[in-house]
C-alpha cells in the first residue's frame, strides 16, 4: 500500500520509493530517499494538515516531515501492527 | 582519537568548512567558534549563503572557519545545497577549497545525519565529526558510544554543545592538536553510494553507538496534537498572529511617549539656545523633525520582532506552514514559501534571499515576486502614524480598534500576494505539482540569549538606518524644501513658505500625478524620498509639515497636524498605497542579484506600481463617495 493509504497514526516500513506520477521528477524522488524514504526504515503517519487530505506529517526514523500528498503516494510501504506490550 | 587510514601528505589546517543537515547547530557552533553574531533559528534553511569568519586557538594561532548552508545530502537539490557542494569540492570560483572538514551531526537524530557523514568521508578529505547538541541527547536519556562511533566510522570524533559557553572545547582541542599534521583521510571512493548503501550501513553504526533510539519527548507530540490540529491549530495561529499586533500597539505606548517627548525637548532647547538662521532650521525642521519622527517607531519594530524571534526559535513557523500548505498550494506556491514570506515581514531582502532554499525556478521566482507584498517593518512606521492620527483609541469588544486596523492591513498585504502569485501561475509559467518536503524540527526551548542579541542587532540595525540614509536624505530634503527662498516682501498670508522651494515645486509637479487619489503636495513630496526607505516618508512629511507649517516645533506633534489637514479618503488611500508601496530600491536591488536579470525587477516595480495607483484610487473614490 501506499504511504498516502495510511490513518493516521499507522505504523508501517518503507518498501521502495516509486514515481507515482509523470508530475514527479526524479529529483523529488532521489530527495525522498535522502530525507530518509528508504526500504526499511519505519514510519508513521501523525497526522493530516486541515482538511484532512494534505499536507501529511510523516515521521521517518526520528525526523518528522510534511509530504503533500503527491510525494506521499511515491512511498510504497507495508503496514505493521503496532503491539502495546 | 583519529585512526590510522590510508595515509595522504596532508597540509597544515588553515580553513575549515562546517558542513550538516539542516537545523543541526552549524551556525549556532560557528557563532560560538568565531565570535559572530549570525542569526540562528529553530527551522531548516536559516543559512542561504556561505559565512567566513575566524578562530582562535589558545596557542594563538588563527584558523577560518566557513559556515555553510545545510544541506541532507551532497547531491544539491536547492540553490543554497549547491553553495555548500561547490564549497567542499572546491568549485566555487574566487575561494580556497577548505583544508578540512567539520561534519557537525544533531546527537538527537543520527539516523539522519550520519548518511551525510558517511557520504562526505567518501570525498577522502580530511574531516572530522563534532556530534552537536549532545545536551539535549543527554536530557533525552540518549546514550552514544563516541569513541565507539569514532571506531566504527573511522574518524575523529568531538562532542560539542554550541548553545553553551565552552561548549566547543574538544572541537579547539582537536583543532590545535592538528594543525600542522592534520588528522588523516579515508581514500576517496570515485563510485556514489545510493541512499539505501548508506543507510545499511548507519543502521549497523547505530546498532553499536546507540542501540536505544531515541525517543521524541511525549511532550513534543501532546503540543503537535493542538498546535497542528486542524481546526485548534487555526485558532492558535490566529491568535497567535492577534495577540502580536494587539501589543505592537499597546505594549508600545510608554516607551514612544518617552522618545517623543525626548525629541521635543531636544527642539525646544535647540530653539531655546541658538539664534535663529539657516543652521538652526536644519537642526529643528531637518533632523528633529526628520529623524526623531522615525526614531519614534523603534518600540514598535522591536515589539514586532520580539514575536517573529520568539516564534522562530521555538520551531512553531515550520508547523504554521504545514496548516497553510493547503492555502500555499490553491494559490500554486510552494509550501516552502511560507519562510521566505514570514521573513519579509521584517524585510523583504532577506525573505527574498530565504526563497534560495526553493528548488524549483519557477516557484522561486513567483514567491520573490510575491515578497515585496508581506508588509515590512519599514511600513510599520507609516501604518502606525496614519492609524494613530485617524482611527480613534477605541475597545471593540476588549480588542483595540487601532490594533485591528493594523491586523487588517497586513491580512490586505497577504490576500494580494496570495491573489497576485495565483494570476502568476495562471497567466504566465503555468506549472503543475511543487513539492513540500518540509522538516518539522523538534520545539526547543526559544534562548534568552539568542532573543536578546536578536533585538540588539535589530536595534542596531535600525539605529544605522536613522543615522545614516534616512538622517543623510533628511539633510537633503531640509535643503530642497527651504531653498530658494520665497521673493523678498512675502508674507505667511501667500502661503507657505516651503511652496517656492525646489520640493515645493518638485511637489506640485507630482501632483499632476497624484491628485487622482487624493494626495497633496506634502505627501507627493515624502514619497519621493521614501523610494531609499519607506520609513523616510515619515520624517520626510514631518520635514516638509515642520517647513510649511507657522510654527515651528511639530516635531513631536506630527499627528494631529496631519488629523487636521488630511481628509480621511487621502488617510486611507495612502494606506491602501502603502500596502503595495513599489518604492524600495534595496528589494529591487536584491531581486536583480537573486534573478541576475533587470527583467524581473522592472516587472516588479511596473506591477507594484499599478497595484498601488489603483488601490489607493479606489480606496480614495469609495471613502468619498461613503463621505469620507
Amino acid at each position: 500500500m501506499l504511504l498516502s493509504q495510511l490513518p493516521n497514526g499507522a505504523h508501517a516500513v518503507v518498501q521502495r520509493v516509486l514515481p507515482s506520477s509523470a508530475d514527479v521528477g526524479a529529483a523529488t524522488l532521489r530527495r525522498l530517499g535522502e530525507l530518509g524514504f528508504i526500504a526499511g526504515e519505519p514510519v508513521q503517519v501523525l497526522r493530516r494538515g486541515p482538511g484532512g487530505r494534505e499536507p501529511l506529517a510523516v515521521q521517518v526514523g526520528e525526523t518528522l516531515f510534511a509530504l503533500r500528498l503527491l510525494e506521499a503516494q511515491c512511498i510504497e510501504v507495508q503496514a505493521i501492527d503496532v503491539c502495546v506490550n | 582519537m583519529s585512526q590510522s587510514l590510508g595515509v595522504e601528505p596532508s597540509l597544515p589546517i588553515r580553513c575549515i568548512a562546517l558542513v550538516g543537515n539542516p537545523n543541526c547547530g552549524k551556525t549556532a557552533l560557528f557563532n560560538l567558534l568565531t565570535g559572530a553574531r549570525q542569526k540562528v533559528a529553530n527551522y531548516a534553511g536559516v543559512t542561504v549563503e556561505r559565512k567566513v569568519g575566524l578562530v582562535h586557538l589558545h596557542n594563538g594561532q588563527t584558523v577560518s572557519v566557513v559556515d555553510l548552508p545545510g544541506a541532507y545530502s551532497l547531491s544539491a537539490a536547492t540553490p543554497d545545497e549547491q553553495v555548500t557542494l561547490e564549497v567542499i569540492e572546491g568549485r566555487r570560483a574566487g575561494e580556497d577549497t577548505p583544508d578540512a572538514i567539520v561534519a557537525v551531526v544533531d546527537a538527537t537524530n543520527l539516523r539522519m545525519n550520519l548518511r551525510l557523514v558517511l557520504e562526505l568521508k567518501r570525498l577522502g578529505r580530511p574531516l572530522l565529526v563534532a556530534v552537536n547538541m549532545a545536551d539535549v541527547a543527554r536530557a533525552q536519556g540518549l546514550k552514544i558510544d563516541l569513541a565507539r562511533l569514532a571506531i566504527e566510522l573511522g574518524l575523529p570524533v568531538v562532542e560539542t554543545v554550541a548553545i553553551k559557553h565552552n561548549g566547543h572545547a574538544q572541537l579547539l582541542a582537536q583543532l590545535e592538536q592538528h594543525l600542522a599534521q592534520p588528522w588523516p583521510s579515508a581514500p576517496a571512493s570515485a563510485a556514489s553510494a545510493s541512499s539505501t548503501d548508506l543507510q545499511r550501513e548507519v543502521r549497523r553504526i547505530l546498532a553499536l553507538v546507540a542501540p536505544l533510539a531515541p525517543t521524541l519527548g511525549r511532550f513534543q507530540y501532546r503540543l503537535d496534537a493542538v498546535v497542528m490540529h486542524p481546526v485548534w491549530g487555526l485558532v492558535v495561529l490566529a491568535a497567535v498572529l492577534f495577540l502580536i499586533f494587539q501589543a505592537v500597539f499597546s505594549w508600545a505606548n510608554w516607551p514612544m511617549d518617552a522618545i517623543k517627548g525626548a525629541m521635543a525637548a531636544v527642539g525646544d532647547w535647540i530653539l531655546a539656545h541658538m539664534a535663529s538662521g539657516p543652521l538652526r532650521s536644519l537642526l529643528v525642521d531637518g533632523v528633529v523633525a526628520g529623524v526623531g519622527g522615525v526614531l519614534v517607531f523603534m518600540p514598535q519594530i522591536l515589539i514586532l520582532f520580539f514575536f517573529i524571534l520568539l516564534l522562530e526559535d521555538s520551531g512553531y513557523l515550520p508547523r504554521a506552514a504545514f496548516l497553510l500548505d493547503n492555502l500555499m498550494g490553491k494559490v500554486g506556491l510552494s509550501g516552502r514559501a511560507f519562510i521566505p514570506l514570514l521573513s519579509s515581514f521584517a524585510c523583504a531582502i532577506p525573505g527574498i534571499m530565504a526563497t534560495r532554499t526553493i528548488a524549483n525556478w519557477k516557484d522561486r521566482l513567483a514567491t520573490i515576486m510575491v515578497a515585496p507584498l508581506m508588509t515590512c517593518s519599514a511600513r510599520l512606521p507609516v501604518y502606525a502614524l496614519l492609524i494613530g492620527a485617524f482611527v480613534p483609541e477605541r475597545r471593540l469588544g476588549g480588542l483595540s480598534l487601532r490594533g485591528l486596523t493594523l491586523f487588517g492591513l497586513y491580512v490586505a498585504g497577504v490576500v494580494s500576494a496570495m491573489g497576485v502569485a495565483w494570476v502568476f501561475k495562471r497567466v504566465w509559467m503555468k506549472d503543475g505539482y511543487q513539492p513540500l518536503m518540509l522538516e518539522l524540527p523538534p520545539y526547543r526551548r526559544p534562548s534568552v540569549r539568542n532573543l536578546a542579541q536578536g533585538l540588539w542587532e535589530r536595534a542596531h540595525i535600525f539605529l544605522r538606518r536613522v543615522g545614516g540614509i534616512i538622517f543623510a536624505l533628511m539633510v537633503v530634503l531640509w535643503f530642497l524644501s527651504t531653498y530658494p527662498a520665497p521673493p523678498a516682501g512675502w508674507d505667511a498670508a501667500q502661503g507657505p513658505a516651503i511652496q517656492y522651494s525646489f520640493a515645493g515645486m518638485m511637489g506640485h509637479a507630482l501632483q499632476w500625478v497624484f491628485a487622482p487619489i487624493g494626495f497633496n503636495w506634502q505627501i507627493s513630496i515624502a514619497l519621493v524620498p521614501g523610494m531609499a526607505a519607506r520609513e523616510v516618508v515619515v520624517g520626510a512629511l514631518g520635514t516638509v509639515y515642520a517647513l510649511s507649517g507657522a510654527d515651528a516645533s511639530v516635531a513631536d506633534a506630527l499627528s494631529p497636524v496631519i488629523a487636521q489637514g488630511w481628509s480621511l479618503a487621502t488617510a486611507y488611500a495612502l494606506l491602501a498605497w502603502f500596502v503595495f508601496a513599489p518604492q524600495c530600491l534595496s528589494t529591487l536591488a536584491v531581486v536583480r542579484r537573486e534573478t541576475n536579470s533587470w527583467r524581473y525587477p522592472l516587472f516588479m516595480t511596473v506591477y507594484l506600481f499599478v497595484l498601488a495607483y489603483a488601490a489607493a484610487f479606489a480606496t480614495y473614490r469609495i471613502t468619498l463617495w461613503l463621505g469620507g
